[in-house]
């Protein structure tokens, strides 16, 4: 009883570190309520490798760096560190692939959506509202039997790739070379940033505490609705009260609905966009921050997953797809119920049509 | 016996969830990564049974009982 009592303890504490740490980034450097957002951040990274040209959202963002490594170091300690992969690594892509649509609709995954809230943007109480309705969306095929069939330790290589990669990009970013793309001063949020070693700090205190923690933004709905427990819930609110807090003590708490920072005001979109994210990340089986995490602990799924993020954040910025403060764009919106359609798809193949198919297979043996 | 191995959470919880239905007093439940241990271990102690954990190489065997 005592050690379930501190399990949720140290994730109030965890919660409470990360929320203070995310809201007062945005007072270092970065753009408001934007002192953590791995949509975002996995955007102006793809951005800075030049895999998109939006000018204003290019630069190789420290705190993905220090999330992973961080991850990395904290399960390798811990001996949780293990290559594991080969669960439907395409499904994974195409899901992580639309989560980043709808999380380019709303302007923020689910860990931005909360700094949001903290930050008194009502806007994103329309992004919870639909959040919410995209995790009982998953919920259903959940209870229904879906799963991505499992996974298979690999090789012990296989799980290093992702942190090489995010020391590489790291390397990139200090030396700064000619093909990189960095957003110039005035351009956009791009070029809003705190200090590398700021940055790359808060990502390893965040990564670490995430991986101890298990946090995750679908996970505490999820949890909740599934099982009654509450424990990742109270992750979430601890991030949200002690967000809200230092935006109070700093200034930086502004409630309403317009002119809210890297914002627009279409509750509709909104609320499908982070529809579509919640939906998406519950058949993922973790939020856009669960599955860097995991990447960091050597789950070859989690990185392809990561590398769908990206893709969708590269796509959506060179086909138009992202909303920007002046709102959606008609492209967008489609992209956004293609994906809510290709997600609930993924759902029932992987609900109904495979228990079919096991029990063919059950029925031939 | 539920063998999860490989499988992610939530479902490791939710098969172990399923295989309660038949209240019995013992249960086995086996996992490969410490989050669906944890995560099973504390469904089935909300439930009021207690677990007893096992190393089996990089499994993790769950003895779950009244």
């Amino acid at each position: 009883m005592t050690e379930k009592k501190n399990d949720k303890l140290f994730i109030i504490i965890a919660g409470l570190v990360i929320g203070v740490i995310a809201a007062a980034l945005a007072f270092a450097g970065n753009p408001k309520n934007m002192g953590f957002c791995i949509a975002c951040f996995l955007r102006d990274t793809a951005g800075g490798l030049g895999l998109h040209r939006a000018a204003p959202v290019q630069y190789i963002r420290p705190e993905i760096i220090g999330i992973v490594i961080g991850a990395f170091c904290a399960s390798f300690a811990k001996k949780e560190f293990s290559s594991k992969g080969g669960s439907a690594p395409m499904t994974r892509f195409v899901l992580g692939f639309f989560a980043m649509v709808g999380c380019l609709m709303f302007l923020g995954c689910p860990f931005r959506m909360i700094l949001r809230l903290a930050g008194g943007d009502l806007n994103a109480v329309f992004g919870l509202v639909g959040f919410v309705v995209g995790i009982f969306c998953g919920i259903f095929f959940l209870k229904n039997g879906y799963s991505l069939k499992r996974t298979y330790t690999l090789t012990k290589s296989e799980g290093y790739w992702m942190t090489i990669l995010e020391v590489v990009i790291f390397a990139l970013l200090l030396i700064k070379p000619a093909f990189i793309f960095f957003s110039e001063e005035g351009a956009g949020p791009g070029a809003m940033h705190a200090a590398i070693a700021l940055s790359l700090g808060a990502g390893l205190v965040v990564g670490v505490l995430a991986q101890r923690t298990r946090l995750c933004m679908v996970g505490g709905m999820r949890d909740l609705v599934l099982f009654k427990e509450s424990r990742l819930l109270l992750g979430f609110l601890a991030i949200l009260v002690a967000a809200f807090i230092t935006n109070l003590v700093l200034g930086g708490f502004k409630l309403g609905m317009m002119e809210q920072p890297v914002a627009h005001t279409d509750g509709l979109w909104n609320a499908l966009g982070m529809l579509l994210v919640g939906f998406a990340c519950v058949l993922l089986g973790g939020c856009p921050l669960r599955q860097l995490v995991m990447s960091g602990e050597g789950n070859a799924d989690s990185a392809v997953t990561v590398l769908g993020l990206m893709v969708g954040a590269a796509f959506c910025h060179n086909f138009g797809l992202a909303s920007s403060a002046e709102g959606p764009t008609p492209a967008g919106k489609i992209a956004v119920i293609i994906g809510i359609i290709v997600v609930a798809c993924i759902g029932i193949l992987n609900t109904y049509v495979k228990e079919k198919a096991a029990e063919a297979a059950a029925d031939a043996a | 016996m539920v063998d999860a191995r490989g499988l992610s959470c939530p479902v490791p919880v939710i098969m172990t969830q399923k295989a309660m239905k038949s209240n019995e007093d013992y249960y086995e439940v086996l996992v490969d990564s410490a989050t669906p241990c944890e995560n099973v271990t504390r469904y089935a102690e909300s439930q009021g049974y207690k677990v007893d954990v096992e190393r089996k190489g990089e499994d993790y065997l769950l003895k779950i009982s009244k």
